[in-house]
């Protein structure tokens, strides 16, 4: 029966390619293409379009980066993607604390950042080799549970400088702090180009760069390989003398620290930090961007992600603006929600998958 | 060290205790909060009497899932979207009062059940990781959801009334009163004991699905539900239609889900349109962890003392948390995490029991095969 149906999909070489690549990824690569060929149509600015999306691209990129350590140790989706983001927050925030300005407040944050990403890292690491089997929801609510435990540290913590916390009662961080004269955009302005309306923020994504290509040659390093083998299957990996839980506790905390740098270079592109509720629901655009990219809950390249963020951030980007000037409707809060917990429910269903 | 613990009545204790850490903790949290908060005893029960009115029913539906081992069910939001669909319809609709709750109920039951089926399906596809996958299609329902009330209704869906529909036309507003519903259920019958009221109706339905359920579990569909969520490649060797089963018990939990959000509505007296749905889940679940179910147990009993103790907490919390440290948000942002770190705990509990199962059971295989080879 089984080698039946091997039979009938070589046969059909197309139908091969359509069930490898996933139906829909290719609905929603076409949608995109159609979305580039519609935007110069209807009278957007193709250029800023473009720019929109890169820029959206390079803030995001490093926090679906952060997805690949665990999915390829066998730890799944990392939904508990939040817990780093909160390392990133406190870093941010500690760093303007402390008095640094600019370019240095950066480092500083990520050097914090780092700091607290090793401790939360560790424990988050050590609970989900406690749960094998069950990390995905886990992992989702130990996100949850620790962003709702940081909305009362924020208000709790003595924070004292006066452009973070309340005006009024002079203590509690504010939701929305302003990063300029900090690290609003550092990374962005550096090397920037700028031809027309196209603007690429060289630095951002040289960052981002750097970072895959240190993935990319930590997964061909023997510790990397052996972080694989784990993943893909862990009965091998323990017969080959690998500590199983010792390289996912390791996948966790790289993926931890990612998350945490992920956060502040997105903030230093968007140029706020958002605490208290924010990070809430933060893990579900990078988990489906890196599956949007190609990825599976158990196997991650650095192609995934790249392909798969430039494909989500682009469908947000270009939604919002085509669809508007076409139908004088923004349907594209609907249509992100939609497609984005879509592919996450197209990768978790999926049979092959499910039975590992 | 399990042969010690069996032994002896203080390990007995021991046992008990750990078996229902989470609902003492719960009782202890209340038992330190009331005199601090100083409410009056009258107003704590009239609140708490209310809330269990209010909620007990959608707690209820997620009994039936857990019968048939799918964890819990964060599907129902699923049924409280088709109670929420079902309700506005029946408002634009105009027909008040108790025929318009018997009414949004019919209209819910289709729309739950298609929904319920489609969750059922998709979960088929992703045995043993359920709960992430009816987490994440409530999330996908979501989408659709709002893809419906905010742009097919009106043009697609015909609503009459402009004091529903958004002023450009189509779509539903962000709130719909149900002014002229209101607790008509809770009202009805309602009895006064010592100023605490007590809606009789509501807390009748209650009992009448308490009643079913207590009846359900004996049929021959229960046991067959049950020995499902027991193993179920044994249930599959005994002849029953797994899949099938699976399917029916999530079809059940959402339409009832569906009537839990309807009473539950019919109480508030609106609807927040694009609100009101989206915890109601993570509430639920919250509620009936913390009556001291887990993920694969739980009884009616969980259901009454988890909504109990639950509520009397989100009462509670916000004015203890601004009492002890002067600002409200405290108690707020406290009772959302207590939520959330209660079914986090659950939640390792029952992966840690299940490991600890697996081992035992490895453990045990071991030994009977190493018995064997000496013979």
């Amino acid at each position: 029966m089984k080698e039946k149906t091997i039979a009938v999909e070589k046969d059909n070489k197309l139908k091969k390619l359509v069930k490898n690549f996933g139906l829909p990824r290719l609905i929603i690569t076409g949608f995109l293409l159609l979305l580039f060929i519609l935007a110069p149509i209807v009278g957007a600015d193709f250029f800023a379009q473009l720019t929109n999306t890169i820029n959206r691209f390079s803030w995001n990129a490093i926090m679906v980066l952060a997805m690949v350590p665990m999915i390829q140790s066998g730890c799944g989706l990392n939904f508990g993607l939040p817990l780093g983001v909160i390392a990133g927050l406190l870093g941010g925030t500690i760093s303007i604390e402390l008095g640094f300005t600019g370019g240095m407040s950066f480092l500083m944050a990520i050097l914090i950042a780092t700091f607290f990403a090793l401790i939360l890292g560790w424990g988050y690491g050590w609970l989900l080799n406690k749960i094998k089997g069950g990390e995905m929801m886990i992992a989702t609510y130990v996100g949850f549970s620790s962003v709702s435990f940081m909305c009362m540290a924020w208000l709790l913590l003595p924070y004292h400088k006066p452009n973070m916390v309340w005006g009024l009662s002079g203590k509690g961080l504010r939701t929305t702090i302003s990063l300029e004269g900090f690290y609003d955009k550092v990374l962005a302005n550096f090397l920037k180009i700028k031809i027309g309306s196209l603007e690429i923020p060289t630095g951002t994504l040289l960052l981002f760069a750097v970072l895959a290509l240190l993935m990319w040659a930590f997964f061909h390093t023997k510790v990397g390989t052996a972080m694989t083998a784990v993943g893909s299957n862990p009965a091998f990996a323990r017969a080959a003398g690998i500590n199983i839980n010792r390289m996912r506790s390791l996948s966790v905390i790289i993926s931890t620290w990612l998350a945490a740098v992920g956060i502040l270079v997105y903030e230093q592109g968007f140029g706020f930090i958002q605490l208290y509720t924010a990070p809430f629901y933060l893990a579900l655009p990078a988990v489906s961007a890196i599956l949007i990219g190609g990825a599976s809950v158990n196997k991650a390249s650095i192609t995934n992600v790249i392909i798969g963020t430039f494909l989500f951030q682009g469908m947000v980007t270009m939604t919002p603006t085509v669809m508007n000037s076409m139908i004088h409707m923004d349907m594209s809060e609907v249509i992100r929600i939609i497609v984005s917990n879509g592919m996450i429910l197209y990768a978790l269903t999926r049979k092959t998958e499910a039975t590992r | 060290m399990n042969t010690q613990l069996k032994n002896g009545f203080g390990p007995k204790i021991i046992k008990l205790l750990r078996n229902n850490t989470v609902p003492l903790m719960f009782i202890i949290i209340c038992a330190v909060c009331i005199p601090v908060s100083g409410f009056s005893g009258s107003y704590l029960l009239n609140e708490m009497v209310t809330r269990i009115a209010r909620n007990s029913f959608l707690i209820l539906s997620l009994l039936i899932p857990i019968m048939a081992g799918m964890g819990l069910n964060f599907g129902m939001t699923l049924g409280a979207m088709a109670g929420e669909i079902a309700l506005i319809l029946t408002a634009d609709w105009q027909i008040w009062g108790i025929p318009g709750v018997v009414l949004a109920m019919i209209v819910s039951i289709p729309i739950s059940a298609l929904l319920g089926l489609l969750c059922g399906t998709l979960l088929n596809k992703a045995k043993g990781r359920e709960m992430i996958t009816s987490y994440i299609i409530s999330f996908f329902m979501n989408g659709i959801y709002q893809l419906v009330v905010l742009y097919m209704m009106g043009p697609i869906i015909p609503i009459k009334h402009t004091a529903i529909k958004l002023p450009r036309g189509y779509g539903i507003r962000n709130t719909v009163s149900l002014l002229n519903m209101r607790q008509c259920i809770d009202n009805l019958l309602a009895i006064n004991i010592g100023g605490v009221r007590i809606p009789v109706l509501t807390l009748l339905i209650i009992a009448a699905l308490c009643l079913f359920i207590v009846w359900f579990r004996k049929t021959k569909l229960g046991q067959d539900m049950r020995a499902v969520g027991q193993d179920l490649e044994v249930a599959r060797d005994a002849g029953i239609n797994v899949d099938r089963t699976r399917i029916i018990s999530i079809v059940m939990s959402t339409v009832l889900a569906g009537f839990g959000m309807i009473l539950y509505l019919q109480n508030m007296g609106n609807i927040a349109t694009y609100s009101s749905h989206s915890q109601i889940g993570m509430f639920c679940i919250a509620a009936l962890l913390v009556g001291g179910a887990s993920v694969e147990k739980a009884s009616i009993g969980n259901v009454f003392l988890g909504v109990t103790l639950f509520h009397l907490m989100f009462i509670l919390a916000p004015t203890v948390g601004a009492k002890i440290t002067g600002d409200s948000m405290i108690g707020e942002y406290f009772r959302v995490f207590i939520s959330y770190g209660v079914i986090t705990v659950a939640l390792i509990m029952y992966e840690v029991k299940k490991r600890r199962q697996k081992s035992q059971m490895g453990q045990q295989l071991q030994q009977e095969q190493m018995e064997e080879e000496s013979k």
